[in-house]
């Protein structure tokens, strides 16, 4: 008899993904300026890095936050005790507020509706076993992040059946590309049960456009499916004006009375915007009032820390602060952003065009050997390896064409990133060359003139 | 149109979204209901329902916020610990902190008399002891498997180990004539009978010490229960949750003793499940901990950990807390004071009015026998009774048929959960509802049950009432608004 189940012994837990390997590879050799100059380059995390001085600088003007209740009495047994799964009242009141905020208040949220989640991580899973029965399946652009496969599809048996973007239209879902992915579902047998977007995308960077909308709600409608929309990356918007929420979108269309408004599922967390993914803070946003009460129970499997909760309702409840933080953060992102496309650009790698996210997705395909994942393969184990940066192959993200990469710019310092730059440029120069010796070596004499000049 | 409605909802959503799997459909849970709607409190609401049916251990607080008070470092948010703010909260690795897995296994040892070892790198996190038995059903068990589990039992199994992962839970019936002990016959007839269904058998649970009975398992047991499922290659989880509620002889053995000193197994078939829920007091700080023998079943729950990892900003301050040792081995002891003072408090004011309580050592709660004030001997009559104590007694405790007992009549009431006062006014109650049931099964008619469901007061327990305390002392705060959380 099989010792283990299925689903330990299987390998739909993706970890044998590129996307992870390239992980354990810099855990292997981390880069430290000071003691691993040398080391490998983490590009492949998308954290963000950049505003935790804003965060650090309200917790010490802040002490309240140490569970010490407004009159000065400990709260901290009553915070110990507290395992409601309805989760802390101020705190949902606090984030739907600040979920509101980074949607320009053109959406409010009612706390009612959100269930709180150990990370989006358990967010999405949750809505998985929610909304389909084991075999069924939900439709996904590509490229997307390549934790789906495990979040969504692991211990569901839920299927992904792919919407295949292209790089010919900036990647943009096209109603053509919605229907062929449905009768490929039906080929399959696939009973599909909705389509899941992340807005703003990863790995992608962009928002979603009008057009994109149209085609995904009138879709949504015309198969009467679900639609969940993983907007994750909302705060990392570098122009809040151009981010367009699901929910948004759906009372543009004033459906807000129909059939849709029950079927309509948004999944955030505070890892991406405020930078705090240890903390484990999901949501998932729902205006069916019964998925919500499933949702609800089924979030004892993964609740929020009760500290936590209390620090961030303390934290979210300074409008000034989550106002000041929301403009700065995006304005150092962007910043950010640009620092590196154009340092690309400066070598002729282009990015595509973004405006959102932790990331950039670069367009590598000059580089490649020839137009196929193997070399995608190859160079990016040259990049890891011989350069010295981790950064995630686009097939891992499920990409169709291959020559695109994810690279992350948010979670490492400015001299880190601008050393990266260098490497890279380092690398394209000498790959040029199109000797496999002599590009080894002029990178090896590259990243040591890089030192010297970072 | 409420029937379509739910039909609609049923088409849209999954089975798992809309079944009865999460088990709060229980007539079980009239009594939190009966509760949440009327929550006793000495001055505002002192005729409301006091709450018995819950789990927790509220005893060593004021121990555990002084040492906070002294310790601002173990929080990230204070002045001396913002230092490691930013660390601590981009820190997403399931492994967990190594700080907080080493005083996690430190602990475990400690409060096992330092008799094994734990290897801090099989310490996986999960969304609480809840969260730990559904990783491990995953791991362990295909949908339909079953594992054996004896009864009476912890409610909350059923949602977490069967709910979204289609296992099967198998009772093996334990009964009163014997303190309600596993024996070998019995978990031969239970398995028995899952081969005779064409049930496929991958394990068996054990929570020890037991919810709802308050027992440790005995060394000869857990022997008999460990070779049992090595013989049958089947694994044991074995939930020690309640470790460290230990108050009394006799003392707690761990599964992981018997394995290291009593008895050859297979260890890939042995896993452990703990959480800081119980011992200290910390259910919404969710710290799940699963520990295996196996290693595939390490990595594999590791990776499902991501689905419920313990808050870096409670990791830190649980680390720090745990690596005291000197103040951890006082909560140990004092915990254990103040649990066996209170059980013995409630468990003699029983005695002194013919309630039996089944004899425990641990946990926050003990078996109530109330067998004799049952109209008959069936679970209606249970639940009869069992409503009468809720809605008449005002005592929300929670009835046997719940923890899937075999036999009527008995009933789980806690007793960490509350302030001394709300003890006195439990006993309070307790004594005039039984002194009345009494008088009505007086030896005039020996044969005869308290027909009526209608208890009236007699004058001359007129005394009881005159014993009223001050109402000086807070009442209990239960801020749950739901049941089901960690169940009781």
């Amino acid at each position: 008899m099989e010792m283990l189940s299925k689903k330990a012994t299987c390998k739909s837990h993706g970890q044998d993904s590129s996307y992870f390997l390239g992980w354990q590879e810099y855990e292997k050799n981390p880069f430290n300026e000071d003691t691993n100059p040398l080391g490998i380059i983490q590009m492949g995390l998308a954290e963000n890095q950049l505003s935790f001085d804003l965060l650090e600088s309200w917790l010490a003007r802040n002490p309240d936050a140490t569970m010490f209740g407004s009159n000065g009495g400990s709260i901290f047994k009553e915070l110990a005790l507290f395992q409601d799964y309805h989760g802390l009242q101020t705190f949902k009141t606090e984030l739907v507020e600040f979920m509101a905020e980074i949607r320009r208040n053109k959406v409010r949220f009612d706390p009612q509706k959100l269930v709180l989640t150990a990370g989006a991580t358990s967010a999405n899973e949750t809505l998985m076993f929610c909304l389909a029965e084991p075999g069924e399946a939900f439709l996904i652009p590509t490229p997307y992040y390549p934790g789906f496969d495990r979040d969504l599809k692991w211990r569901t048996g839920v299927k992904i059946v792919p919407i295949h973007c292209s790089s010919l239209n900036g990647f943009r879902i096209t109603k053509a590309a919605l229907d062929e992915a449905y009768d490929e579902a039906l080929k399959l047998n696939l009973r599909v049960k909705g389509v899941f977007i992340t807005n703003p995308s990863n790995p992608l960077g962009t928002t979603m456009n009008q057009d994109e909308f149209n085609h995904v709600i009138s879709f949504a409608v015309s198969k009467n499916i679900h639609i969940v929309s993983d907007e994750i990356y909302a705060g990392t918007v570098f122009d809040s004006s151009k981010f367009t929420s699901i929910i948004e979108a759906i009372m543009d269309r004033t459906l807000e009375k129909t059939d849709i408004w029950s079927r309509i599922h948004v999944v955030s967390s505070l890892s991406k915007d405020l930078g705090l993914p240890g903390f484990r803070i999901g949501m998932i946003y729902s205006n069916n009032e019964t998925l919500i009460a499933a949702a609800t129970k089924m979030s004892s499997f993964g609740l929020v820390s009760s500290q936590t909760q209390y620090l961030l309702s303390k934290l979210l409840g300074d409008k000034k602060f989550t106002r000041h933080y929301i403009q700065e953060n995006q304005r150092r992102l962007k910043k950010r952003q640009q620092v590196l496309v154009s340092g690309l650009q400066s070598y002729g790698i282009p990015c595509l065009k973004s405006n959102a996210g932790l990331f950039c997705w670069v367009d590598m395909r000059n580089l490649l050997s020839s137009n196929a994942f193997e070399a995608e393969m190859e160079l990016w184990k040259k990049i890891l390896y011989e350069v010295g940066l981790n950064i995630s192959p686009g097939s891992s993200c499920h990409c169709t064409e291959p020559g695109w990469f994810r690279v992350c710019f948010a979670n490492m310092s400015q001299e880190t990133l601008n050393l990266s730059i260098h490497r890279l440029q380092a690398f394209v120069t000498s790959n040029g060359d199109g000797n496999y010796q002599n590009q080894k070596l002029s990178t090896r004499i590259s990243r040591r003139n890089s030192l010297v000049v970072s | 149109m409420e029937f379509s409605l739910k039909n609609e909802q049923q088409q849209l959503l999954s089975k798992m979204a809309t079944n009865d799997g999460h088990g709060e459909n229980s007539p079980y849970f009239d009594g939190w209901k009966a509760y949440d709607s009327d929550p006793y409190h000495p001055t505002r609401n002192p005729n409301g329902v006091i709450q018995m049916g819950l789990a927790e251990n509220q005893l060593c607080f004021d121990l555990i916020e002084e040492w906070v008070l002294n310790n601002p470092e173990a929080s990230i948010c204070t002045a001396e610990g913002a230092n490691k703010f930013m660390e601590v909260a981009i820190y997403q690795d399931y492994h967990g902190l190594p700080e907080f897995r080493n005083a996690v296994a430190r602990f475990m040892e400690k409060v096992r008399g330092d008799r094994v070892k734990f290897d801090p790198n099989r310490i996986v996190m999960s969304g609480g002891a809840t969260g730990a038995h559904e990783t491990l059903a995953f791991c362990l068990a295909d949908p339909e498997d079953a594992f054996l589990v004896p009864t009476p039992y912890y409610p909350g199994f059923d949602r977490d180990l069967r709910w979204r992962t289609g296992m099967q839970l198998l009772p093996i019936v334990c009964r009163s004539s014997n303190d309600f002990k596993v024996t070998k016959e019995s978990m031969e007839a239970a398995y028995q009978k899952a081969q005779e269904a064409n049930i496929r058998v991958k394990g068996f649970l054990l929570n020890n010490p037991s919810n709802p009975l308050g027992t440790v398992l005995d060394r000869e047991t857990l022997i008999d229960i460990v070779t049992f499922i090595n013989d049958k290659n089947i694994h044991l989880i074995c939930d020690e949750i309640y470790s460290a509620t230990v108050f009394s002889q006799p003392e707690f053995i761990s599964i992981s003793e018997i394995i290291e000193h009593d008895v050859q197994c297979n260890r890939d078939l042995i896993h452990l499940v703990y959480s800081l829920s119980k011992d200290l007091g910390f259910p919404g700080f969710r710290v799940g901990i699963l520990y295996s023998y196996n290693d595939a079943v390490v990595s594999c729950a590791r990776k499902m950990s991501s689905f419920g990892l313990v808050s870096t900003q409670t990791q830190h301050l649980i680390a720090s807390m745990l690596s005291d040792e000197a103040f951890m081995d006082k909560i140990i002891s004092t915990s254990s004071e103040r649990l066996a003072a209170r059980h013995g408090l409630f468990t003699r004011g029983l005695a002194q009015v013919g309630i039996g309580t089944l004899k425990s050592s641990a946990g926050l709660y003990f078996w109530m026998d109330l067998r004799r004030l049952l109209r008959e001997s069936t679970f209606e009559a249970e639940m009869e009774l069992w409503r009468i104590i809720i809605h008449e007694v005002k005592l929300n405790v929670s009835p046997g048929l719940s923890f899937h007992c075999s036999e009527p009549g008995w009933f789980r009431v806690c007793f960490a959960n509350m302030d001394d006062e709300s003890v006195r006014v439990a006993l309070r109650r307790i004594h005039k509802f039984v002194l009345v049931q009494g008088k009505a099964t007086e030896p005039t008619t020996p044969k005869s049950r308290c027909g009526s469901s209608k208890l009236q007061l007699s004058l001359s327990f007129r005394r009881l009432d005159e014993r009223v305390m001050g109402s000086h002392m807070m009442s209990p705060h239960s801020p749950m608004a739901s049941p089901l959380v960690r169940a009781t």
